[in-house]
């Protein structure tokens, strides 16, 4: 079982991570905040990943949680960031409620690509509805916070710095917490044999859609920040390319680790970044050539890196068991 | 008495090939009962609509006088049949007290908890508890992956245990297992599950298995029931050994 740090540091090193970003140069809070955001619905792809399902259309609720954020905010006024990440999370949570226990029922690649045609669903249908702005989208207006308005841009990057790092880092430690409980360790089980689980009296379907509806809420809020972050929300949060994204990041960590989707959102924006910068016409490439390098060398992802020595020290000596020798391979 | 099952007018048929014909059969608590046949002969097309994973074309399977012919495999686990396998059916990737402890999380009646550790003191205890009893405490915390084919089995029949079934099905217990280590070893088989499951029924190829272990043997032959009875009486019965065992004893 998988032993770390417990949820009290966990909740320091999230406190400290938020005001570090005081020290931060402002280009860097930017970089950190869409890192922070796509590792929170990334971290939704591991939670699901560990029942052996991958989501190839994660943007359905990335979009669901964007809009209805901004559906609600330009309605009634709500401006609140903590209010609107919550409200993110809502309606894409209630949105994979309803899908959940539909989608629970396939596996692998039908699994992968039903989620991506319904988020292709979604991407054609708001391109062709002129009440949501189609396919320009529309705008919404600066978030606050506790009722603070936040004019320096400096200090409206840092609330959102801020705000993102904590919502982030506690999804991270609710997500440790499901890693080690019951239930997560019956979720490792349904990726390795759904039906030995359903022979043992467990319902797979049911732990399956549980694990859908908590990466839902985890989109969810990430489109909430990615919506305050621009202001502005359009198809493209729904579009294959945007799930894609989210699906690299998620390969990059790998499925044990918690800490790893971080560590592989901040590698990727890093990369991104500086391959902009100084490659700005084959960026991409070497983009792919980081994936592939990972893949190679690490195909369990950057958390096998320290999950596997970890393991190691934990296992006791393999010396060959009596019973072992009693009967024949 | 009410058997513990009890099986009436079984048809399974795959395309032209018929896998349940007919079958009645009813098993008393506390038996044990040997199930044999040659290969495609119906055996364990029979365990797998028992225990929900096939659907029979007709007929009607009972538990204690309760239908269960059209239940799912997790139903009629919650219900008391539980089962082990021929090729075990284990997590590889987790050890041998986590697969214990997955199994034991199937026999909540409320949901899996979020916020229960899954190695809490009460499960790993329980766990290692059913490995010490098949000779495994040793190996709780190896990974399946590590673990040779045999003592997989026995975990296999450990995880089919947790649930205390009352009645307990096992695909060839003894296959994978070295010729002079078989009776050891279903001598551990039967002392382990003993204080929890009173009826097993096994499939078995090994006569001398058969013999030694069942008060009970039902011969299968294409799909059908050849003999039923006691171990001297079935395997010593001409149409046995001349379709079933191949003059074996």
């Amino acid at each position: 079982m998988e032993r770390g740090l417990h949820p009290v540091v966990m909740i320091m090193l999230v406190a400290a991570a938020a005001l570090f970003g005081r020290a931060l140069p402002t280009w860097t809070l930017s970089l950190a905040t869409i890192a922070a955001s796509n590792a929170l619905i990334a971290l939704g792809i591991v939670v699901l990943a560990r029942t052996g399902n991958v989501s190839f259309g994660q943007g359905l609720f990335f979009a669901a949680g964007g809009y209805g954020v901004a559906l609600i905010a330009n309605a009634f006024g709500i401006t609140d960031a903590v209010a609107q990440v919550v409200i993110g999370a809502v309606c894409a949570g209630l949105l994979g409620l309803v899908i959940g226990p539909l989608i629970a029922r396939y596996t692998g690649i039908f699994f992968g690509m039903l989620t991506l045609a319904l988020s292709m669903l979604l991407y054609g249908a708001l391109v062709k509805s002129a009440a949501l702005g189609g396919s320009d989208g529309f705008n919404v207006g600066r978030p606050s916070l506790f009722g603070m308005l936040f004019i320096d841009p400096r200090e409206a990057d840092f609330m959102l710095y801020a705000v993102s790092v904590v919502t982030t880092g506690l999804a991270g430690i609710v997500a440790t917490i499901l890693f080690r409980s019951e239930l997560g360790l019956v979720s490792l089980a349904v990726r390795e044999n759904n039906l030995r689980v359903e022979y043992l009296g467990l319902s797979a379907n049911r732990i399956v859609t549980i694990n859908f509806v908590i990466a839902a809420i985890f989109a969810g809020a990430s489109g909430a920040f990615a919506l305050m972050a621009q202001r502005h929300i359009d198809p493209q949060f729904a579009y294959w390319t945007t799930s894609g994204e989210f699906v690299f990041i998620a390969v990059l960590a790998g499925y044990q680790s918690v800490a790893a989707v971080f560590v592989a959102s901040m590698a990727l924006e890093l990369v991104r970044s500086f391959s902009n910068l100084y490659l700005p016409n084959t960026w991409q490439l070497v983009l792919g050539a980081f994936l592939l390098g990972v893949i190679l060398f690490l195909p369990r992802g950057i958390g096998s890196l320290w999950i596997r020595d970890r393991r190691k020290r934990n296992a006791p000596a393999a010396a060959p068991h009596p019973a072992e020798n009693r009967v024949a391979p | 008495m009410t058997p513990v099952l009890s099986v009436r007018g079984l048809d399974k048929r795959f395309g032209a090939v018929i896998a349940a014909d007919a079958l009645s059969l009813d098993i008393a608590a506390g038996q044990k009962v040997s199930l044999i046949g040659a290969n495609g002969a119906g055996k364990t097309t029979f365990v797998n609509m028992v225990t929900g994973y096939l659907k029979p074309d007709s007929g009607s399977i009972a538990l204690d006088g309760l239908d269960i012919g059209n239940r799912s495999p997790r139903h009629v686990a919650r219900l008391g049949i539980s089962r082990s396998f021929q090729i075990p059916q284990l997590f590889i990737e987790l050890t041998a007290a986590e697969n214990l402890a997955v199994a034991i999380s199937g026999t909540r009646s409320e949901a899996l908890s979020f916020l229960a550790p899954a190695d809490a003191q009460g499960r790993r205890d329980r766990a290692i508890e059913l490995l010490a009893r098949f000779g495994l405490a040793d190996l709780a915390d190896r990974p399946i992956s590590e673990l040779a084919g045999g003592v997989r089995k026995l975990v296999d029949i450990a995880m089919a245990l947790v649930r205390r079934p009352k009645l307990l099905l096992l695909d060839e217990p003894t296959s994978g297992v070295s010729a002079e280590e078989k009776f050891a070893t279903m001598d551990r088989v039967i002392h382990a599950v003993a204080p929890d499951a009173a009826t097993i029924v096994f499939v078995e190829h090994d006569m001398e298995i058969v013999g030694r272990y069942a008060d009970r043997v039902v011969a299968f032959y294409q799909g059908r029931i050849l003999a039923d009875g006691d171990p001297q009486q079935v395997l010593g019965d001409t149409e046995v050994r001349r379709y079933v065992t191949g003059g074996a004893r």
